[in-house]
């Protein structure tokens, strides 16, 4: 039904992911960041006047150990006013099937009114969202969907760029596994972005193509005319399943060294949704070099997450 | 001594065996086919009979795949419900699965579910046995006493043999016991325990991906074994092109390999699965339209032998556990026949005598059952009786006692009227008797 009548330019109760947005409804979330940008980047760091999530309640459920997510979360939503239930990391059998979906429902019962929510399996959100009337925000299912790390990225190379049309993007690493990655490519492709998705063919899921990207094994071809490259995280364990032949190896054909960014346009902006593995997938001197974003996605990261609470709290008054 | 008799008056009769398509009476006498012939009703007034005018009379339909659950998941299943199942569905003859709780590794244990049957199905249970003790793949099972209490298959369903050495001495002992061996063909390795198959569908959610070559390396395996022992290996709910074309391949040879296909790798396709829902999830996966096209093709061909359902219920609560927990498998008694009807026959992929040589004659050649699969006198008295023009829509509840099905809500045309065992009704949609 939403749909039918969007006028306004966020109707969902819930962020499960990108690929189900409109490019219209992604543009209102990146232009409500710029103001939050601003007040974090003001050195007294006002917060919002209106406070819109006072009296709100956002909990954590986290079935994956976390930090900068859950505190970039944490921070935009005490900025904007509401109570946070700190969660350490669940246990988590609590988190699984029939078993989250009672946990859902307690909290709710206690005044809950946000649940973001982190889970190891792709998907475990959707049933989820139809049995709750609280509002969801996917901070990262399996390898299926991080919409705000997908956000944040967006708002970074449209401050950066201007625009995100014609940019030709890279994303370079473990594509398989990556929600990073499917999130970023759903997010580009609706602006008119060119994506190229690179890396050894063990870490590239067979059907990607499907998604309107260019699929290559070579770094040095895909860095070509490259207007940002995304740098994804390795794994380390990824070794172990004989998925990577060594870490030595895999920087061998795949980091990014200034050598190889080189190949890209001079302008070429380096990001990486962290944590690092300096000499892994990205040499040291390229992550603290002049192209490298990295930092700024992180403070993004929260103008972003400022932007998607405020609203899906902005739904609930309208609704 | 009276005979029991009943005689199935003017319907269709279609039996694939006597290459017999004609309205005629078919009299069951003391649990055989005693005559088909017409006119039969004329001459024999006194004699109970059923009224098939309008109906298909066919052979007792044969689902050569099946898991009953019990001994040891009743929760999901049980002998009396999956036969009261098949029976809705208009099958007289199950082959149940051996991956019971404990696996049926042992002759005891055989005669247990046989005397169970006997107690309570209302169908024929035919039993498989496992091929390695506790289906663990390392140690063989008294094939040749379990054989002596009468299995009719070997067979370590859902947990194939990665030791082809193993599997050669199974497939052989099960040769000399005159009956064939079953194999799931999937390499553990390559499938890695995937929920869904390998493809675009899967790259999109996020999903870790079965490729296609999981099952065909074992399936290429399997033939090599049979022409290397004389074996007759039979391969389950076969699922990917590649696989049907090397049992295509391999029938041309000559070599002894047949196969079945489940409804619904014939009915549909890995994009098919609405979001993460596990109702969808099954072992070998919904694979690419290619593949789902390719089954059909080889089902008209005649390279895939059987329909068999690899009905696998599970209770509500273990399909909520979420796509990547919850356990492979889902429910097919009772709606294979109407998706067979609507989804092979309706489109002119089968003729309905093809249908019923999948459903009926082709599984009993496969099981070596020369009773069965025909209505030639002399045969066991299993009926079906089809209504074709029954429209009907897949329900939320079955006689099974699990839910887990892809098809509820689906629209369906042609289904069973009547189910009869051994002479006996033991299912009529008009009287609602079990």
């Amino acid at each position: 039904m939403g749909a039918v009548t969007a006028q306004r330019p966020w109707d969902r109760k819930d962020l499960l992911g990108l690929r189900e947005l409109s490019a219209s409804e992604i543009s209102a979330i990146l232009d409500a960041a710029l103001p939050f940008k601003q007040e974090l980047q003001d050195p007294k760091k006002p917060f919002p006047e209106a406070r819109p999530l006072a009296g709100r309640t956002v909990a954590f459920l986290f079935s994956e150990p976390s930090t900068r997510t859950r505190s970039s979360f944490e921070v935009a939503a005490r900025r904007l006013g509401a109570e946070v239930l700190g969660f350490s990391v669940a246990n988590s059998s609590l988190l699984k099937g029939e078993t989250l979906l009672d946990t859902v429902k307690n909290l709710e019962a206690m005044g809950v009114d946000y649940f973001i929510l982190r889970h190891e399996q792709s998907g475990a959100l959707e049933p989820l969202a139809a049995m709750t009337a609280c509002s969801l925000i996917n901070a990262g299912d399996g390898a299926h969907e991080h919409p705000t790390q997908g956000l944040l990225d967006l708002f970074t190379l449209r401050q950066k760029k201007g625009s995100l049309k014609g940019l030709k993007v890279v994303i370079v690493g473990d594509i398989l596994h990556s929600r990073v990655a499917r999130s970023n490519i759903h997010g580009l492709k609706k602006f008119g972005a060119r994506v190229t998705v690179c890396g050894p063919q063990a870490l590239m899921p067979s059907g990607i193509e499907s998604l309107g990207v260019t699929v290559t094994h070579d770094l040095a071809d895909a860095l070509k005319g490259a207007d940002a490259v995304n740098v994804l995280r390795v794994q380390l364990e990824r070794q172990q399943q004989n998925l990577l032949t060594s870490v030595g190896d895999y920087f061998q054909a795949y980091g990014l060294t200034k050598a190889r960014l080189a190949l890209a346009k001079a302008d070429c902006l380096v990001l990486h949704p962290g944590p690092m593995n300096r000499g892994v997938e990205i040499a040291s001197e390229v992550a603290d070099g002049p192209q490298s974003v990295i930092l700024e996605q992180v403070q993004n990261g929260v103008a972003v997450r400022m932007a998607v609470l405020s609203l899906l709290e902005s739904r609930r008054h309208d609704a | 001594m009276m005979l029991e008799r009943l005689l199935i008056k003017g319907g269709l009769v279609i039996d694939p065996a006597q290459k017999l398509e004609a309205v005629r009476d078919v009299l069951l006498e003391d649990g055989k086919v005693s005559q088909v012939a017409a006119g039969l009703s004329r001459k024999l007034k006194d004699v109970p009979c059923y009224d098939a005018e309008g109906l298909w009379v066919v052979p007792g339909l044969i689902d050569m795949h099946v898991h009953l659950r019990e001994p040891g998941r009743e929760a999901d299943e049980t002998i009396a419900s999956g036969t009261r199942a098949a029976a809705e569905g208009g099958i007289t003859t199950v082959l149940a699965m051996p991956n019971t709780e404990p696996a049926i590794d042992n002759a005891e244990l055989v005669r247990f579910v046989r005397s169970k049957a006997e107690a309570e199905g209302v169908v024929n249970v035919l039993i498989a046995g496992a091929a390695t003790l506790g289906q663990k793949g390392e140690r063989l099972t008294e094939i040749l006493k379990m054989s002596d209490a009468g299995i009719s298959a070997v067979t370590d369903d859902g947990r194939p043999l990665m030791d082809s050495e193993l599997m050669r001495r199974a497939m052989e002992y099960a040769r000399g016991c005159g009956i064939v061996f079953i194999d799931h063909c999937e390499d553990l390795c390559l499938a890695h325990g995937a929920p869904v198959n390998e493809g675009k569908a899967a790259a999109v959610k996020g999903l870790r991906g079965s490729p296609w070559a999981a099952e065909t390396v074992m399936v290429l395996r399997d033939i090599a074994l049979a022409e290397l022992t004389g074996a007759h290996v039979h391969i389950a709910h076969i699922s990917a092109a590649q696989s049907v074309a090397a049992v295509r391949d391999a029938k041309k040879r000559g070599l002894p390999v047949t196969a079945e296909a489940a409804p619904h790798h014939w009915t549909l396709c890995d994009a098919d699965m609405p979001g993460y829902d596990a109702n969808f999830k099954m072992n070998p996966p919904l694979r690419a339209s290619a593949d789902r096209d390719a089954v059909l093709q080889g089902l008209a061909d005649g390279t895939i032998d059987a329909i068999a359902t690899d009905h696998a219920p599970h209770g509500a609560g273990k399909k909520a556990l979420g796509l990547e927990l919850a356990p492979f498998g889902v429910i097919g008694l009772e709606t294979s026949l109407g998706l067979a009807l609507t989804k092979l026959v309706a489109t002119k992929t089968l003729s309905r005598r093809q249908l019923i040589d999948r459903m009926s004659a082709g599984p009993a050649r496969v099981l070596g059952l020369k009773k069965k699969g025909s209505l030639a006198p002399g045969c066991d008295g299993d009926v079906t009786l089809i209504d074709p023009a029954a429209s009907w829509k897949v329900g939320e509840t079955f006689r099974s006692k699990s839910r887990n099905s892809p098809f509820i809500g689906m629209k369906l045309k042609g289904r069973a009227r009547a189910t009869i065992v051994a002479g006996r009704v033991v299912f009529d949609r008009n009287s609602h008797a079990v």
